[in-house]
């Protein structure tokens, strides 16, 4: 049976006085890809930040493997280093090239010899597809390059799972594609992902379980084809509808 | 020659602002309320508030009450020094702050410290940003080694005074050279500013000018 | 004695050395405001010739020491037959060189004052001066707050090196006292204590002045 990678028991968090997530338990398991969908400000985009701390925790427990990573004493930037994050916004170090980006976590972390730690970053890079553009500045490359690099740079970590959280929204539609590309092979060569995202056709084809949240809570899960086809609550199928409804738009 | 010294003494009180003005704009940003607002932010007050002139005379003349003897440049060196951290302080924080906090986020998602994260990611964008408000604090401080005049050091201005008073001479002309002089090794220094500015650019990113004070 | 006292005793007189300040720089602001704007303007809306001359003047001005400039003024100009006491001395060169500042400040202003604006203006038949007066002016006066406010303060802490030609302010006095019973230091910390506090007064109050003439959304 497949090792569980992730555990995340009865979670809370609240802004002020806005509780954002009301008590979500779920499970991955190695090689899964878990995607998460919703309607915006139902907290998914927290939940992600809360796994690996970027946002503080108010209530429950996270497990990485077998290790929980919401004590107290552990060390953080440790546990950060085995979590892979993808941001929205890509969050590219501007002052250094495309190479440095994804060198730069193995030399200064994990503290590799610069030799292997190019090798690695070289490797990473060409997976995503761009081994021509290690020398480029994120200000050269376009969005669909810089998340790529930011994958590869989240790739080149060795983590045990990766985290993307709305991957392609802040990308040209034209761009989205490649993106999306580099995540179905990835999800294809078993790496854990627990991703958020608008992007229906990826969850459809890639996802092997569905997490639908609302308002703070997890309301449904299972796999795509239960959850697309024959979802249990109406808030589900109003939310899935209204998305189908735009892709539809957008294909035509 | 006169205007050497005042080179020196420029480079020395920018040096050392350098030196303290990071940790403290560091501090400034950084910190926890404790260490910015009871440590970083009345030294800088203190230094910004009182007249540069009055600091000095303070360092020069304090030093002997506490039973410290201090040269004239050495109390030149820690009046200016420290006004010049508190002045540096302020334009790298303004610069720190005006990174994306896309940044620090990323570099902790990968598994950085707080302290690695400033170290090879903030700071080496801040540092490029502050360059032209540096170049203002350049010439800033060059202008104010005239005034270690009062402590009788021999810079620029004293040199002028005594060459009014040896040869009887035609003190405005004098005096004007002094300025040209001044102007020129501002503009020079500010021009090798602009030149490393290019040198370092970030390819294709675009930097937004601060400036803190005249 | 012990400090306090003696900081007490000698109030007085430092209070008149401030009072000299004060006035000095009053005086030097004024001056660099009504120089200081045309001077911007010139910068930004003149031809080629007043461009030139007006950027002459700035980059003179702020390319050179103060100190520098008060001593031309003070220990030059008698070499060429023109003698200023040290008051008045200090007041033209310190105006002067706060108009080059100045207009530096207002260009930035009037530069910040959104394209749109003049086009508009002009569209509706204003002349460029009439553009200036009532439209672009106005505004500019409301961005400048903030720069100007920080040029009152640095013309007040400027204002000691006035000491150097001999005008009785802060410094001087604080000198003076000094040399009669020589608690240098002592005396340093007050004048110091004194600037910063008329530093702090004049911050929160060009700050609430700032506040009340807000205009929303510039």
């Amino acid at each position: 049976m497949a090792q569980t990678v992730l555990k995340v028991e009865n979670l809370h968090k609240s802004y002020g006085k806005v509780q954002v997530i009301k008590g979500i338990n779920f499970e991955v398991k190695k090689g899964e890809t878990k995607v998460i969908i919703g309607p915006s400000g139902s907290g998914k985009s927290t939940l992600l930040r809360c796994i690996n701390q970027l946002d503080r925790i108010d209530k429950g427990q996270v497990w990485l493997e077998d290790l929980e990573i919401t004590k107290s004493h552990i060390d953080i930037n440790q546990i950060r280093a085995s979590i892979g994050f993808v941001f929205q916004s890509f969050n590219l170090f501007t002052h250094l090239n495309a190479l440095d980006n994804v060198r730069i976590g193995l030399m200064r972390v994990k503290r590799i010899k610069e030799e292997d730690a190019t090798k690695i970053a070289i490797e990473e890079l060409k997976r995503v597809g761009l081994g021509g553009k290690i020398h480029n500045y994120p200000a050269q490359l376009s969005g669909g390059q810089q998340q790529r690099v930011s994958i590869a740079r989240a790739l080149a970590m060795s983590p045990k799972l990766i985290l993307f959280d709305e991957p392609t929204s802040a990308l040209d539609p034209e761009l989205i594609g490649e993106v999306l590309e580099v995540m179905i092979n990835l999800a294809k060569e078993g790496v854990t992902m627990i991703v958020v995202t608008h992007e229906m056709g990826f969850a459809r084809s890639v996802a092997n379980d569905i997490i639908f949240i609302d308002y703070g809570t997890i309301l449904e899960e299972g796999p795509p084809g239960e959850i697309f086809k024959k979802p249990k609550h109406k808030r589900t199928a109003k939310f899935l509808s209204k998305i189908t409804q735009l892709e539809g738009e957008k294909a035509k | 020659m006169g205007s050497l010294i005042s080179i020196e003494l420029a480079l020395a009180f920018l040096g050392l602002g350098f030196i303290v003005g990071i940790p403290l704009a560091v501090g400034e940003v950084y910190g926890n309320k404790f260490v910015k607002n009871l440590a970083v932010l009345p030294v800088v007050e203190f230094f910004r508030s009182i007249p540069a002139l009055v600091l000095l005379f303070l360092f020069y003349f304090g030093a002997s009450s506490l039973n410290l003897n201090f040269s004239p440049f050495m109390a030149a060196l820690l009046a200016m020094g420290f006004r010049s951290a508190a002045y540096q302080s302020q334009i790298f924080r303004g610069a720190i702050k005006s990174i994306d906090t896309g940044q620090m986020q990323a570099a902790r998602s990968i598994g950085m410290s707080k302290f690695k994260a400033i170290r090879y990611i903030i700071l080496p964008q801040a540092l490029r940003i502050s360059i032209p408000s540096w170049s203002n604090e350049y010439a800033c401080v060059l202008k104010d080694t005239s005034l270690v005049y009062a402590l009788g050091i021999t810079e620029l201005m004293r040199q002028g005074r005594y060459i009014v008073a040896r040869t009887f001479g035609n003190a405005i002309l004098v005096y004007i050279i002094c300025a040209l002089i001044y102007f020129v090794i501002v503009h020079l220094g500010v021009k090798l500013l602009d030149f490393l500015e290019e040198k370092y650019k970030i390819p294709g990113y675009e930097i937004k000018k601060i400036t803190t004070r005249a | 004695m012990n400090f306090f006292e003696f900081a007490w005793s000698i109030s007085p007189k430092l209070l008149q050395g401030s009072l000299t300040s004060l006035e000095l720089t009053a005086l030097a602001i004024s001056i660099g405001l009504i120089l200081g704007i045309p001077l911007s303007l010139g910068r930004v809306y003149g031809n080629k010739i007043i461009y030139t001359l007006s950027t002459i003047y700035v980059e003179a001005f702020r390319g050179t020491p103060v100190l520098t400039q008060l001593f031309i003024l003070y220990f030059g100009l008698p070499s060429i037959g023109i003698m200023f006491p040290p008051f008045t001395a200090a007041v033209i060169g310190l105006g002067l060189n706060s108009a080059a500042y100045q207009a530096e400040y207002f260009r930035g202003a009037i530069q910040a004052v959104k394209d749109g604006q003049m086009v508009a203006a002009r569209s509706i038949g204003m002349s460029k001066i009439k553009a200036i007066r009532y439209i672009i002016l106005p505004q500019m006066f409301r961005l400048v707050i903030p720069s100007w406010s920080n040029e009152l303060i640095l013309l007040l802490k400027a204002s000691s090196i006035a000491y150097m030609i001999q005008v009785s302010e802060l410094v001087s006095v604080g000198r003076q006292i000094a040399s009669q019973n020589f608690r240098t230091f002592e005396v340093f910390l007050v004048i110091a204590f004194i600037y910063f506090v008329i530093v702090e007064i004049l911050n929160r109050i060009l700050h609430s002045i700032e506040g009340k003439i807000k205009i929303p959304g510039l």
